[in-house]
């Protein structure tokens, strides 16, 4: 029962959010342009980085504003639609509702690896050369069901501030930044490190690219399911604690 | 004052109170001041692990480019925020002068602006060791005026768009990022294929980034006055189009009474 809500709520809402204009340029066309801008700064600059390498940073960089700007606004959204009372109300719990809502914000993000593989690809010439192309097809599902997770948590708790979206906004380079997308960790201050280490797009980008280049990404990939089930518990005690705090005042449909 | 100036000047600050009310200070701060500043961190971080240019290099062209936050994203909402709300009609049943409703609209955002640029300096001096040549800093300050100006030209054009367009916020959205790509921000002009490089010249940014940069450096302005005055001539250029599509528009709005339809 629980699988099939699942699976039907997360079907629903990938469609969803596919038909959404605003997703095909965070999903698509953004990291596109931020892989292209990368490319560029490589190329006339004097680090040796690959195209593939970049290719990924950027299409992970999708994935995260994918499930920022989905997911941290995902309770408010529904709120103005006039749907979570429904979902509240509804005979399963919320957060079966929620979860396949904040997966798919997280699953949309592989438009953005499969766009810059193939804007590589297509304008560049890039070779789609992997060392371990069944790691990659783990390596790629576990990073986003942890984004997803870690979606959830974002979920519930952007909605107990009032300026949620602008938080989103807030949020976008930062995580870039300190998960080592296209920058190593080892060139920011030695602080950004323990924070990475929390973030779960920092072991998703590791083990997608030891599955590319050579290298086992099987911790990498064991510390965001590990991650993603941390978020997960935080996650649904915070819904539950939004839930009871909703009901108690009355204040489920105030935004 | 002239009833033209009070327009220009009243209305347009009174219409940024009215399609703007739903700034609160945490939202301000976290998406005009945070994100610009972690823009300007990204930017510089890629580029020391690139190699491609010194820091100053990417300090100036995004302190330079975040102004296009208020420019294009601000401006478009002042415009095309009026048909969402509703507002749209009792504003053109007026018999205000056109274009004193028009461009009084961008001097908040001109301000706005400029504003989070100078915060961009100032927190790149504080957190990555900017300093830009001695006595640099009001021509500085014009450049920044310049290009700013340009910038809110640009987001009047994509406004005036969205005054017939159902999604115009994705469009200014596509903008504002191909302008990280073309305008000079993040990878100097020349290093571009050739039909992208050309591209930005057509944009705004590209020539008031690159007489800041020289400005930066220590030219003085005079040197780059031909670069800022290309800049203004772009900006004006965007300005005309835009009030052109604003009063096209408007005309076909009544013409065919959808002025607010989607």
């Amino acid at each position: 029962m629980t699988a099939r809500l699942f699976g039907i709520g997360w079907v629903f809402h990938l469609k969803s959010l596919t038909h959404s204009l605003f997703f095909v340029l965070v999903s698509v066309l953004q990291p596109v342009i931020f892989a292209s801008i990368a490319f560029f700064m490589f190329e006339s600059g004097s680090q040796t980085g690959t195209l593939l390498y970049l290719a990924l940073g950027a299409g992970l960089m999708g994935i995260w504003s994918a499930t920022l700007f989905g997911s941290g606004g995902a309770i408010q959204w529904q709120r103005w639609q006039g749907t979570l009372e429904l979902m509240v109300g509804a005979p399963p719990p919320l957060l079966a509702l929620l979860l396949p809502l904040t997966v798919a914000t997280a699953t949309i993000g592989i438009y953005s690896v499969a766009g810059t593989l193939l804007w590589g690809r297509l304008f560049f010439g890039m070779a789609l050369d992997f060392e371990h192309p069944l790691t990659l097809a783990v390596a790629l599902p576990a990073t986003i069901l942890s984004l997803g997770m870690l979606g959830l948590l974002l979920a519930s708790t952007f909605v107990l501030y009032r300026n949620a979206n602008a938080f989103s906004n807030l949020l976008e380079y930062p995580v870039w930044l300190a998960t080592g997308l296209i920058v190593p960790l080892s060139l920011l201050p030695g602080w950004v490190t323990p924070i990475s280490w929390v973030l779960s797009p920092t072991w998703g980008m590791r083990a997608i690219r030891d599955a590319a280049f050579g290298g086992n990404a099987w911790p990498e990939i064991g510390m965001c399911i590990a991650l993603g089930l941390v978020y997960l518990g935080l996650g649904a005690l915070a819904l539950r604690n939004f839930e009871r705090l909703a009901r108690t005042r009355a204040t489920l449909s105030l935004t | 004052m002239s009833v033209s100036a009070r327009i220009f000047f009243v209305g347009g600050a009174i219409s940024y109170r009215a399609l703007f009310n739903w700034i609160q200070p945490g939202m301000y701060v976290a998406t005009m001041l945070g994100s610009p500043l972690f823009q300007i961190l990204f930017f510089t971080y890629v580029g020391r692990y690139a190699g491609s240019q010194d820091d100053a290099f990417f300090i100036v062209g995004n302190a330079i480019q975040v102004a296009a936050m208020a420019g294009i994203f601000g401006m478009t909402m002042g415009i095309a925020n009026e048909r969402q709300y509703g507002t749209l009609q009792p504003l053109l049943a007026t018999p205000a002068n056109r274009l004193a409703i028009f461009a009084g609209r961008a001097l908040p955002f001109v301000v706005n602006g400029i504003a989070v640029s100078v915060f961009g300096f100032v927190a790149s001096w504080l957190l990555l060791d900017f300093r830009p040549a001695d006595g640099s800093v009001p021509a500085l300050a014009v450049a920044i005026l310049v290009t700013t100006c340009s910038c809110v030209a640009l987001g009047m054009l994509i406004g005036s768009i969205g005054l017939r367009a159902r999604d115009v916020f994705f469009g200014a959205n596509l903008v504002y990022f191909l302008m990280l790509l073309v305008c000079g921000v993040n990878i100097a002009n020349d290093d571009l294929p050739g039909w992208l490089g050309a591209i930005g010249r057509c944009l705004p940014l590209t020539h008031g980034i690159e007489a800041a940069r020289e400005i930066a450096s220590g030219v003085p302005l005079g040197d780059v006055s031909g670069l800022l005055a290309t800049e203004a001539l772009i900006g004006l250029a965007y300005a005309t189009a835009a009030y052109v599509l604003f009063r096209v528009f408007e005309a076909e709005g009544r013409r065919r009474a959808s002025l607010e339809t989607y």
